[in-house]
Protein backbone atom coordinates (compact mmCIF):
# COMPACT_ATOMS: atom_id res chain seq x y z
CA UNK A 1 0.00 0.00 0.00
CA UNK A 2 1.05 3.44 -0.27
CA UNK A 3 3.37 4.96 2.16
CA UNK A 4 1.55 8.24 1.80
CA UNK A 5 -1.79 6.79 2.22
CA UNK A 6 -0.89 4.98 5.31
CA UNK A 7 0.40 7.77 7.00
CA UNK A 8 -2.48 10.18 5.87
CA UNK A 9 -5.21 7.17 7.29
CA UNK A 10 -2.94 7.08 11.17
CA UNK A 11 -3.15 10.59 10.85
CA UNK A 12 -6.85 10.36 10.94
CA UNK A 13 -7.63 7.94 13.43
CA UNK A 14 -5.08 10.22 15.47
CA UNK A 15 -7.11 13.12 15.24
CA UNK A 16 -10.50 11.43 15.45
CA UNK A 17 -8.57 10.49 18.63
CA UNK A 18 -8.02 13.65 19.91
CA UNK A 19 -11.56 15.19 18.46
CA UNK A 20 -13.87 12.56 19.97
CA UNK A 21 -12.28 12.85 23.40
CA UNK A 22 -10.49 9.17 23.32
CA UNK A 23 -7.51 11.08 23.87
CA UNK A 24 -6.02 14.35 25.35
CA UNK A 25 -3.27 16.80 25.61
CA UNK A 26 -1.00 13.91 27.45
CA UNK A 27 -0.49 11.87 24.47
CA UNK A 28 0.56 14.93 22.56
CA UNK A 29 2.95 15.55 25.40
CA UNK A 30 4.06 11.62 24.79
CA UNK A 31 4.65 12.27 21.17
CA UNK A 32 6.96 15.12 22.23
CA UNK A 33 9.05 12.88 24.06
CA UNK A 34 9.42 10.44 20.91
CA UNK A 35 12.71 11.20 18.53
CA UNK A 36 14.86 9.74 16.26
CA UNK A 37 16.97 7.85 19.37
CA UNK A 38 13.47 6.98 20.58
CA UNK A 39 11.62 6.80 17.31
CA UNK A 40 8.78 4.03 18.91
CA UNK A 41 8.32 5.93 22.77
CA UNK A 42 4.99 6.25 22.25
CA UNK A 43 3.79 2.64 21.11
CA UNK A 44 6.21 1.15 23.93
CA UNK A 45 4.69 3.32 27.01
CA UNK A 46 0.95 2.57 25.14
CA UNK A 47 1.71 -0.91 24.82
CA UNK A 48 2.95 -0.96 28.86
CA UNK A 49 -0.48 0.82 29.42
CA UNK A 50 -2.04 -2.55 27.65
CA UNK A 51 -0.06 -4.99 30.17
CA UNK A 52 -1.20 -2.62 33.11
CA UNK A 53 -4.54 -2.07 32.58
CA UNK A 54 -5.34 -6.16 31.41
CA UNK A 55 -3.80 -7.10 34.64
CA UNK A 56 -5.85 -4.58 36.69
CA UNK A 57 -9.01 -4.85 34.53
CA UNK A 58 -8.72 -8.81 35.98
CA UNK A 59 -8.04 -7.69 39.58
CA UNK A 60 -11.27 -5.73 39.21
CA UNK A 61 -13.88 -7.97 37.66
CA UNK A 62 -12.33 -10.54 40.22
CA UNK A 63 -13.14 -8.47 43.34
CA UNK A 64 -16.59 -7.96 41.80
CA UNK A 65 -16.75 -11.48 41.88
CA UNK A 66 -16.14 -12.04 45.70
CA UNK A 67 -18.40 -11.97 48.26
CA UNK A 68 -18.29 -10.00 50.23
CA UNK A 69 -17.13 -6.95 48.29
CA UNK A 70 -14.71 -5.87 48.72
CA UNK A 71 -14.42 -1.95 48.24
CA UNK A 72 -11.06 -0.72 49.31
CA UNK A 73 -9.56 -3.25 47.02
CA UNK A 74 -11.85 -2.15 44.14
CA UNK A 75 -11.34 1.84 44.99
CA UNK A 76 -7.37 1.06 45.15
CA UNK A 77 -7.51 -0.75 41.61
CA UNK A 78 -9.70 2.16 40.12
CA UNK A 79 -6.99 4.13 41.44
CA UNK A 80 -4.63 2.74 39.76
CA UNK A 81 -5.76 2.40 36.23
CA UNK A 82 -7.32 6.22 36.40
CA UNK A 83 -3.61 6.92 37.02
CA UNK A 84 -2.69 4.85 34.19
CA UNK A 85 -5.01 6.12 31.78
CA UNK A 86 -3.96 9.84 32.66
CA UNK A 87 -0.70 9.11 31.88
CA UNK A 88 -0.87 8.15 28.58
CA UNK A 89 -3.55 10.54 27.64
CA UNK A 90 -6.85 8.25 27.82
CA UNK A 91 -9.27 10.97 28.69
CA UNK A 92 -12.68 9.26 27.77
CA UNK A 93 -11.36 5.49 29.59
CA UNK A 94 -10.00 7.80 32.75
CA UNK A 95 -14.13 9.67 32.91
CA UNK A 96 -15.73 6.96 32.89
CA UNK A 97 -13.88 5.43 36.21
CA UNK A 98 -15.10 8.85 38.28
CA UNK A 99 -18.20 7.19 37.95
CA UNK A 100 -16.92 4.28 39.69
CA UNK A 101 -15.20 6.20 41.99
CA UNK A 102 -18.32 7.56 43.37
CA UNK A 103 -20.48 4.23 43.60
CA UNK A 104 -17.42 2.80 45.74
CA UNK A 105 -17.40 5.29 47.84
CA UNK A 106 -21.66 4.62 48.51
CA UNK A 107 -20.67 1.01 47.71
CA UNK A 108 -23.39 0.57 45.73
CA UNK A 109 -22.48 -2.43 44.07
CA UNK A 110 -24.70 -2.70 41.40
CA UNK A 111 -23.82 0.63 39.91
CA UNK A 112 -20.06 -0.56 40.17
CA UNK A 113 -20.74 -3.42 37.78
CA UNK A 114 -22.59 -1.60 35.70
CA UNK A 115 -20.13 1.46 35.12
CA UNK A 116 -17.70 -1.29 34.55
CA UNK A 117 -18.65 -2.75 32.03
CA UNK A 118 -18.97 0.74 30.15
CA UNK A 119 -15.33 1.29 31.37
CA UNK A 120 -14.59 -1.88 29.50
CA UNK A 121 -16.15 -1.17 26.49
CA UNK A 122 -14.59 2.20 26.37
CA UNK A 123 -11.22 0.48 27.19
CA UNK A 124 -11.62 -1.74 24.33
CA UNK A 125 -12.51 0.80 21.67
CA UNK A 126 -9.50 2.45 22.53
CA UNK A 127 -7.65 -0.32 22.27
CA UNK A 128 -8.40 -1.17 19.09
CA UNK A 129 -8.00 2.01 17.05
CA UNK A 130 -4.26 2.78 19.18
CA UNK A 131 -3.84 -0.84 17.39
CA UNK A 132 -4.78 0.22 14.21
CA UNK A 133 -3.03 3.90 14.56
CA UNK A 134 0.35 2.03 15.43
CA UNK A 135 0.43 -0.70 13.04
CA UNK A 136 -0.16 1.38 10.04
CA UNK A 137 2.68 3.78 11.18
CA UNK A 138 4.18 0.52 11.43
CA UNK A 139 3.45 -0.46 7.67
CA UNK A 140 4.27 3.01 6.17
CA UNK A 141 7.52 2.93 7.99
CA UNK A 142 8.39 -0.32 6.07
CA UNK A 143 8.04 1.30 3.00
CA UNK A 144 10.58 2.90 0.83
CA UNK B 1 21.46 27.22 31.78
CA UNK B 2 24.03 29.68 30.17
CA UNK B 3 24.13 31.90 33.63
CA UNK B 4 24.46 28.78 35.49
CA UNK B 5 27.58 27.86 33.42
CA UNK B 6 29.09 31.07 33.12
CA UNK B 7 28.94 31.12 36.90
CA UNK B 8 30.82 27.82 37.33
CA UNK B 9 33.81 29.19 35.02
CA UNK B 10 34.05 31.99 37.22
CA UNK B 11 34.54 29.98 41.11
CA UNK B 12 38.82 29.11 41.49
CA UNK B 13 39.97 26.30 40.50
CA UNK B 14 39.86 24.84 44.03
CA UNK B 15 36.14 24.01 43.76
CA UNK B 16 36.50 20.29 43.14
CA UNK B 17 32.48 19.55 43.41
CA UNK B 18 30.77 19.97 40.54
CA UNK B 19 27.07 19.36 40.93
CA UNK B 20 27.68 15.59 39.90
CA UNK B 21 30.16 13.53 38.21
CA UNK B 22 29.88 14.58 34.91
CA UNK B 23 28.13 17.73 35.15
CA UNK B 24 24.72 16.12 35.18
CA UNK B 25 22.23 15.66 38.00
CA UNK B 26 21.40 12.31 39.29
CA UNK B 27 17.68 11.90 39.74
CA UNK B 28 16.10 8.54 41.73
CA UNK B 29 12.39 8.50 40.65
CA UNK B 30 10.39 6.01 42.94
CA UNK B 31 6.65 5.07 41.28
CA UNK B 32 4.68 2.10 41.87
CA UNK B 33 3.58 2.68 38.24
CA UNK B 34 4.90 0.62 35.67
CA UNK B 35 3.74 3.09 32.63
CA UNK B 36 4.55 6.35 35.09
CA UNK B 37 7.77 4.95 35.68
CA UNK B 38 8.49 4.43 31.97
CA UNK B 39 7.39 7.99 31.36
CA UNK B 40 9.42 9.79 34.13
CA UNK B 41 12.69 7.90 33.10
CA UNK B 42 11.80 9.79 29.39
CA UNK B 43 11.59 13.00 30.82
CA UNK B 44 14.25 13.22 33.12
CA UNK B 45 16.59 11.78 30.54
CA UNK B 46 15.78 13.59 27.67
CA UNK B 47 16.30 16.74 30.45
CA UNK B 48 19.73 15.49 30.38
CA UNK B 49 19.68 13.48 33.95
CA UNK B 50 21.06 10.62 34.77
CA UNK B 51 18.21 8.21 35.79
CA UNK B 52 17.56 5.96 38.57
CA UNK B 53 13.74 4.27 38.63
CA UNK B 54 12.62 2.28 41.32
CA UNK B 55 9.21 0.45 42.02
CA UNK B 56 8.90 1.18 45.97
CA UNK B 57 9.96 3.68 48.47
CA UNK B 58 11.38 0.07 50.20
CA UNK B 59 13.99 -0.33 46.98
CA UNK B 60 14.51 3.64 47.32
CA UNK B 61 15.97 3.24 50.28
CA UNK B 62 18.10 -0.13 49.86
CA UNK B 63 19.58 1.88 46.72
CA UNK B 64 20.41 5.07 48.93
CA UNK B 65 21.81 2.62 51.64
CA UNK B 66 19.28 3.54 54.31
CA UNK B 67 17.33 0.40 55.35
CA UNK B 68 19.86 -0.69 57.36
CA UNK B 69 21.41 -3.45 56.10
CA UNK B 70 24.76 -3.12 56.40
CA UNK B 71 25.49 -5.01 53.38
CA UNK B 72 24.01 -2.90 51.18
CA UNK B 73 25.25 -0.29 52.51
CA UNK B 74 28.45 0.15 50.54
CA UNK B 75 28.87 4.12 51.94
CA UNK B 76 27.75 7.76 51.09
CA UNK B 77 30.53 8.41 48.68
CA UNK B 78 29.11 5.74 45.94
CA UNK B 79 25.59 6.87 46.27
CA UNK B 80 25.83 11.07 44.60
CA UNK B 81 21.33 11.62 44.41
CA UNK B 82 20.65 15.27 43.71
CA UNK B 83 16.79 14.82 43.24
CA UNK B 84 14.24 12.38 44.74
CA UNK B 85 11.17 12.47 42.54
CA UNK B 86 8.95 10.14 44.40
CA UNK B 87 5.15 8.92 44.12
CA UNK B 88 2.60 9.65 46.82
CA UNK B 89 0.37 7.09 46.54
CA UNK B 90 2.42 3.72 46.53
CA UNK B 91 1.28 0.14 48.46
CA UNK B 92 3.35 -0.16 51.92
CA UNK B 93 5.52 3.10 52.09
CA UNK B 94 3.90 6.02 50.61
CA UNK B 95 5.90 8.83 49.38
CA UNK B 96 5.39 10.43 52.43
CA UNK B 97 7.25 7.91 54.69
CA UNK B 98 9.67 7.85 52.21
CA UNK B 99 10.03 11.69 52.41
CA UNK B 100 10.10 11.57 56.33
CA UNK B 101 12.43 8.60 56.52
CA UNK B 102 15.07 10.98 54.06
CA UNK B 103 14.74 14.02 56.14
CA UNK B 104 15.61 11.69 59.63
CA UNK B 105 19.00 10.44 57.59
CA UNK B 106 21.75 13.22 58.50
CA UNK B 107 23.34 11.74 55.43
CA UNK B 108 20.01 12.29 52.92
CA UNK B 109 18.21 15.16 54.43
CA UNK B 110 19.71 17.68 52.73
CA UNK B 111 18.95 15.80 49.02
CA UNK B 112 15.50 17.57 47.82
CA UNK B 113 12.08 15.87 47.49
CA UNK B 114 9.37 16.50 44.92
CA UNK B 115 6.25 14.92 45.31
CA UNK B 116 4.13 13.40 42.73
CA UNK B 117 0.52 13.14 42.96
CA UNK B 118 -2.47 12.43 41.10
CA UNK B 119 -4.89 13.77 43.63
CA UNK B 120 -4.76 17.69 44.45
CA UNK B 121 -5.97 17.40 47.92
CA UNK B 122 -4.51 20.51 49.92
CA UNK B 123 -4.06 18.89 53.00
CA UNK B 124 -1.79 16.40 51.64
CA UNK B 125 0.22 19.36 50.02
CA UNK B 126 0.86 20.97 52.93
CA UNK B 127 1.69 17.81 55.11
CA UNK B 128 4.30 16.95 52.36
CA UNK B 129 5.67 20.53 52.41
CA UNK B 130 5.57 20.84 56.02
CA UNK B 131 7.33 17.57 55.78
CA UNK B 132 10.05 19.13 53.96
CA UNK B 133 9.27 18.16 50.81
CA UNK B 134 10.56 20.57 47.86
CA UNK B 135 7.82 20.84 45.65
CA UNK B 136 4.47 18.89 44.74
CA UNK B 137 3.96 17.85 41.43
CA UNK B 138 0.58 16.93 40.14
CA UNK B 139 0.31 14.47 37.67
CA UNK B 140 0.70 13.56 34.85
CA UNK B 141 3.93 15.28 35.11
CA UNK B 142 5.11 17.34 32.45
CA UNK B 143 8.42 18.01 30.50
CA UNK B 144 8.31 21.72 31.60
CA UNK B 145 7.84 20.76 35.39
CA UNK B 146 10.70 18.80 35.49
CA UNK B 147 13.04 21.36 33.30
CA UNK B 148 11.90 24.04 35.95
CA UNK B 149 12.87 21.36 39.07
CA UNK B 150 16.22 20.87 37.36
CA UNK B 151 16.99 24.78 37.41
CA UNK B 152 16.32 25.11 40.39
CA UNK B 153 18.26 22.38 41.42
CA UNK B 154 21.39 22.96 39.51
CA UNK B 155 21.22 26.26 40.79
CA UNK B 156 21.17 24.87 44.06
CA UNK B 157 24.28 23.22 43.60
CA UNK B 158 25.98 25.93 42.27
CA UNK B 159 25.04 28.17 45.20
CA UNK B 160 26.51 25.65 47.75
CA UNK B 161 29.62 25.43 45.89
CA UNK B 162 30.07 29.01 46.40
CA UNK B 163 29.57 28.86 50.14
CA UNK B 164 32.15 25.85 50.07
CA UNK B 165 34.46 27.82 47.89
CA UNK B 166 34.32 31.32 50.25
CA UNK B 167 34.70 29.09 53.03
CA UNK B 168 37.61 28.28 51.89
CA UNK B 169 39.62 31.14 50.68
CA UNK B 170 37.86 34.88 51.51
CA UNK B 171 38.85 36.03 47.74
CA UNK B 172 37.03 38.52 46.27
CA UNK B 173 36.77 36.10 43.29
CA UNK B 174 33.65 34.40 45.51
CA UNK B 175 31.35 37.24 45.63
CA UNK B 176 27.84 35.75 44.15
CA UNK B 177 27.71 37.61 40.92
CA UNK B 178 24.10 38.50 40.89
CA UNK B 179 22.79 35.49 39.91
CA UNK B 180 18.64 35.76 38.57
CA UNK B 181 16.09 34.71 41.28
CA UNK B 182 14.96 31.61 40.83
CA UNK B 183 11.38 33.37 40.06
CA UNK B 184 12.25 35.51 37.16
CA UNK B 185 13.01 32.88 34.72
CA UNK B 186 10.61 30.19 36.17
CA UNK B 187 7.70 32.28 36.32
CA UNK B 188 6.57 31.60 32.97
CA UNK B 189 6.86 28.16 32.32
CA UNK B 190 5.32 27.83 35.79
CA UNK B 191 2.28 29.37 34.66
CA UNK B 192 1.64 26.40 32.47
CA UNK B 193 3.08 24.29 34.81
CA UNK B 194 1.14 21.91 37.28
CA UNK B 195 3.21 22.81 40.06
CA UNK B 196 1.42 23.89 43.58
CA UNK B 197 4.72 25.93 44.76
CA UNK B 198 4.78 28.80 41.80
CA UNK B 199 8.13 30.21 41.38
CA UNK B 200 10.09 28.01 43.43
CA UNK B 201 11.58 29.77 45.92
CA UNK B 202 12.72 29.76 49.61
CA UNK B 203 10.23 32.55 50.22
CA UNK B 204 7.53 31.13 49.52
CA UNK B 205 8.01 27.66 51.51
CA UNK B 206 8.63 29.29 54.40
CA UNK B 207 5.70 31.49 54.09
CA UNK B 208 3.70 28.09 53.83
CA UNK B 209 5.44 26.50 56.72
CA UNK B 210 5.00 29.75 59.32
CA UNK B 211 1.32 29.46 58.48
CA UNK B 212 1.18 26.69 61.59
Amino acid sequence: MDKVRLQREAAFIRSSLLDQGYLDEQFIQLEELQDNDNPNFVEEVVTLFYTDSARLIYNIDQALLSNPTDFTKLDDYMHQFKGSCSSIGAKKVKNECNGFGEYCEVQNYDGCFRTFQQIKQEYITLKKKLETYFQLLKEAAQIK
Amino acid sequence: MAGGEVLRQNLPEKLEESPSGANELHVLAVDDSLVDRKVIERLLKISSCKVTVVESGTRALQYLGLDGDKKSSIGFDSVKVNLIMTDYSMPGMTGYDLLKKIKESSVFREIPVVIMSSENILTRIDRCLEEGAEDFLLKPVKLSDVRRLKDFIMKGEVKEGEKRCCKRSRSEDCSPSPMTHPCDSSLLSSLSSSSVLSPLSPSTLSSKKSRL
